[in-house]
């Protein structure tokens, strides 16, 4: 237990972190690195840092989005189309993110598996 | 096992990677587009508009206050840092829309949407956008490197702004397509000037014209499209004195049309493309200042074509609507003078036929063979080869529909002649108008003018009204350009331009009062070959009717004339209809709605239901009339609106007016009138089972759409206004009044104005459309008119660029 909350904040810490430097996908790079280093068991492998990347994602577009009166979000929520709803754009947002870091840590798993093997 | 877990692990993070991270058809990348750190959530802001910037090239400190309505007023010391400065704001604004407009203008969508813009990418270049902006970068190059300086300066001003962008800064229609902005150049404002002169002077039926004459002969084609109809009511007033031209029209060399059959013709620009402007005198203005209105009617687009800016040095001070891509105000006002342009609507393409020798390198001219010239098109078209379309040029112009396009002749094409070809300064003229101080200097600006031709109309604070049809008009021969022509016989070439000096135009004018609305420019005293191209009949005669009405007008007046909904079209035909239509036949439903448009008094306000009867009933009329022109073997265009309705009251027995597919009954216009009704009916009962009912605002449902295809998320929909097309307020579906101006010409002016949109052309922002709602009440925006780099209570905020070293 105490590793997936140590794995789920490093996660975000090294995902903010990494958003500086990197595009997109610096969640994944994220959660490869904290795969490797924080190993967790079973499911927590993918959905602790599953759920470190949506919190992260969710709140951080939660953030810029409400400071706006979520203009952009309740349009962007009728292109994708989502009923026109910003909260659940921010749900969609979080789970994308979420779903590239979490398949990239259980990549990060088997690969530390095979290595310590060696 | 391991290694196996391992591999599909692997596997799956390299496939949502590159999910996320691509385009898939219109899908977006959508990890790169709704991360918060570049996606489209750093677009949810509204812009700043204050702070230092420091830009490149600039010559002198620059201020820009911005008022509560996101307008921009511009302080610059010099001309060269103002339109830096307008490229600048203009790029922060608009970028996206600034550049797609001119990929748009250059047959370039193909680079951006990919394999579905290619027929109309080709179109466009086949019409020789490009050529004609090449044209006109080259005529500045040779007679004035001073108004390219300025478009180069512009052209710094966008890419000051661009270079200085982060993937996350980008316009969110970039994210949404997966591309990125390129930089400015000149030749874009070329290309942007193009684009409307595409889109103003850009419309001919004469393919169309060729293959009704062949089908129908002369006679009928007269009577169906005549040069002039049997009323007139001109831009320029009929009592106007034309002896001082004594340069006459060139004589008719005899020669007869071509008369090809035309399978397809090249996409036009909207028909409705159009507006109104009009100016009173003193001795007619209730204050004792002339006053001036514009409103040019476009589609209604999001973000709007519109960027109202105030654009001042210490020389001059011009504030207005402006253009993103186009230098200096195009419709507004300065402190001596104010303008605005209404469409002049004349026949500038002409159409030849091409005979080429055998491997098309040459063509006949004058019993002679003449080279060919080529311009090779590469089309870049995304995910995809490049495309090399190879058009070929006469001294006509390019060589539109051959073998490879819209055409199976192997070794002719049609010629297109057409004045955006001729390359020219219109972006001088402009740049002039912005500085002139009396009629002098307007007329002065006006002649570097040559298309789209427009009617500009004139106040100044010293008390002239004037309006000038301006444009370089060729002096054709009597019903030169009708038609295709024989592209080999000389006699058919533009012979010479009518000199600018014998343009038409009206300088205080005894009626105290100058108007247009796209209707004929002059009556059948004006001494040259005017064809009617589509003239307006109907907005012109309710706005010279309106001000020959009373002594005195007011800007309120300005403002009811702007939004007048009076239906003159409706109140022409209906009356005749109703009495001459059988209606011992209908039954109650179709009783109830007789009896609705009965009571209709002819305004097209939201609530009336008479206008959408009207529109339904009028509608499936003329269809039903001009049944003899549905064909798929040819290109046809029906006849005008104002000449229908004249034949069903006239020549009600008319062969025409028998519908083609029953072949045992001859129709007259009465019994259409009838047929028409019941069938309008049964629309309209769908329309009101569907929505309820079928009032004005909710049948027309007016909308504004975003610049990609009405993408519902970017564009609004159902704006409750009246109106509709031959209307003052002409505000049809998508179409409309895209800038409303009233001026008046105290020292200095005072003006309102509004569009329906707002300045800024981010769907985040709260300025993006902002303005619709008072734009389609009626209501306008008071324009600070800053006479000082002194901010005033209207400024919530100042943005300051300074030179960089």
């Amino acid at each position: 237990m105490k590793n997936n909350i140590f794995n789920f904040f490093a996660t975000i810490i090294i995902a903010f972190l990494l958003s500086f430097v990197l595009p997109w996908w610096s969640v994944m790079t994220a959660a490869l690195a904290t795969s490797l280093f924080i190993p967790l068991k079973k499911a927590a492998v993918f959905f602790v840092p599953f759920l470190a990347i949506l919190v992260f994602w969710a709140t951080y577009s939660f953030i810029l989005s409400s400071g706006n009166d979520y203009t952009l979000a309740k349009r962007i929520a009728v292109l994708l189309p989502l009923g026109g709803n910003p909260y659940i754009l921010m749900l969609v947002t979080g789970c994308i993110g979420g779903l590239a870091s979490g398949i990239a840590a259980v990549f990060g798993k088997q690969f530390a598996l095979v290595a310590k093997k060696r | 096992m391991k290694y196996a877990k391992l591999i599909i692990s692997f596997v799956l993070t390299v496939v949502i990677f590159f999910v996320l991270n691509t385009k898939l058809g219109a899908i977006p990348p959508i990890g790169k587009f709704l991360n918060p750190y570049s996606g489209i959530w750093q677009n949810e802001t509204t812009e700043t508009t204050s702070g230092d910037i420091s830009i490149p090239g600039l010559k002198d400190k620059v201020t820009v206050h911005y008022d509560d309505q996101l307008i921009p007023h511009v302080f610059a010391q010099n001309e060269s840092d103002l339109y830096k400065t307008q490229g600048y704001l203009t790029a922060k604004h608009r970028l996206w829309q600034l550049e797609f407009q001119t990929f748009a203008a250059s047959g370039r969508l193909s680079e951006i949407i990919g394999e579905k813009a290619l027929d109309y990418d080709r179109t466009e270049r086949r019409r020789g956008m490009g050529y004609g902006a090449d044209q006109a970068i080259a005529y500045m190059e040779k007679h004035d490197k001073e108004t390219l300086a300025y478009i180069q300066d512009y052209a710094d001003g966008v890419n000051a702004y661009i270079s200085q962008l982060k993937p996350e800064d980008y316009p969110v229609e970039y994210k949404l397509l997966d591309y990125k902005p390129e930089a400015w150049t000149p030749k874009k404002t070329a290309l942007l000037l193009m684009y409307m002169t595409k889109m103003l002077a850009g419309y001919d039926d004469d393919l169309e014209y060729t293959n009704t004459l062949r089908l129908l002969g002369k006679d009928n084609f007269d009577l169906l499209f005549p040069d002039f109809f049997d009323i007139t009511d001109p831009v320029i007033p009929k009592e106007t004195d034309w002896s001082f031209i004594d340069i006459p029209q060139t004589a008719s060399p005899g020669s007869e049309a071509v008369l090809d059959t035309i399978a397809e013709t090249i996409s036009k620009p909207h028909p409705d493309n159009g507006s109104n402007n009009w100016a009173v005198s003193g001795a007619k203005s209730v204050t004792g200042n002339p006053i001036l209105a514009n409103d040019p009617h476009l589609g209604l687009n999001l973000p709007s074509i519109w960027f109202v800016m105030q654009l001042s040095t210490p020389n001059h001070n011009a504030f207005g609507a402006t253009i993103p891509g186009a230098l200096g105000v195009i419709s507004g006002f300065n402190q001596n003078i104010a303008w605005g342009e209404t469409n002049a609507t004349r026949d500038v393409i002409d159409w030849y036929k091409i005979e080429f020798n055998e491997d098309r390198t040459k063509y006949k001219y004058d019993g002679k063979w003449e080279d060919v010239s080529i311009r090779v098109e590469d089309i870049n078209i995304r995910g995809k080869e490049n495309y090399k379309d190879t058009v070929l040029y006469t001294h006509h112009g390019p060589v539109v529909y051959d073998k490879n396009f819209k055409s199976d002749k192997e070794l002719a094409g049609y010629a297109m002649k057409w004045i955006g070809h001729e390359g020219g300064n219109n972006q001088k003229t402009f740049i002039e108008l912005n500085k002139a101080k009396n009629y002098d200097e307007y007329v002065q600006a006006l002649q570097y003018w040559n298309a789209p031709a427009q009617n500009f109309v004139f106040a100044s604070t010293e008390g002239d009204i004037a309006i000038w049809i301006q444009g370089k008009f060729p002096n054709k021969w009597e019903g030169q350009g009708k038609f295709l022509m024989d592209g080999s016989n000389p006699e058919n070439d533009w012979q010479s331009f009518i000199p600018q000096k014998f343009n038409a135009h009206t300088k205080n004018p005894e009626r105290g009062f100058v108007s247009s609305a796209n209707q004929h420019p002059v009556d059948e005293s004006y001494p040259y070959y005017v064809f009617n191209d589509g003239y307006e009949t109907y907005r012109n005669r309710v706005i010279n009717d309106y001000f020959n009405s009373k002594d005195k007008f007011s800007v309120a007046d300005f403002k009811n004339l702007h939004n007048n909904n009076y239906n003159l079209k409706a109140a022409e035909i209906v009356p005749y209809m109703l009495e001459h239509m059988d209606t011992s036949l209908l039954d109650e439903e179709e009783m109830s709605i007789y009896n609705e448009i009965k009571a209709w008094k002819f305004n097209n306000d939201i609530d009336e239901v008479g206008p959408s009867i009207f529109r339904q009933w009028y509608g499936k009329l003329y269809n039903l009339v001009w049944d003899e022109f549905v064909s798929e073997e040819v290109a046809l265009s029906s006849p005008f609106t104002y000449q229908t309705i004249y034949l069903l009251k006239n020549h009600g027995e008319h062969k025409f007016m028998d519908i083609v597919k029953t072949e045992d009954k001859v129709e007259t216009a009465q019994d259409l009138f009838l047929i028409a009704f019941r069938s309008a009916v049964s629309k309209l009962i769908e329309i009101r089972e569907e929505k309820g009912d079928y009032k004005w605002a909710n049948y027309k449902a007016t909308y504004a759409g975003h610049l990609l295809q009405a993408l519902p998320a970017f564009s609004r929909f159902d704006i409750p206004i009246g109106g509709d097309r031959n209307i003052v307020n002409a505000t049809s579906e998508n179409h409309g009044p895209s800038w409303r101006m009233i001026v008046e010409m105290t020292s200095p002016p005072t003006a309102i104005g509004i569009y329906p949109g707002g300045q800024s052309g981010n769907p985040g922002s709260k300025y993006y459309d902002n303005l619709i709602n008072d734009w389609a009440e009626g209501k306008y925006l008071q324009l600070n008119f800053l006479q000082s780099n002194q901010a005033t209570d209207a400024i919530i905020s100042t943005l300051t660029l300074t030179p960089k070293n």
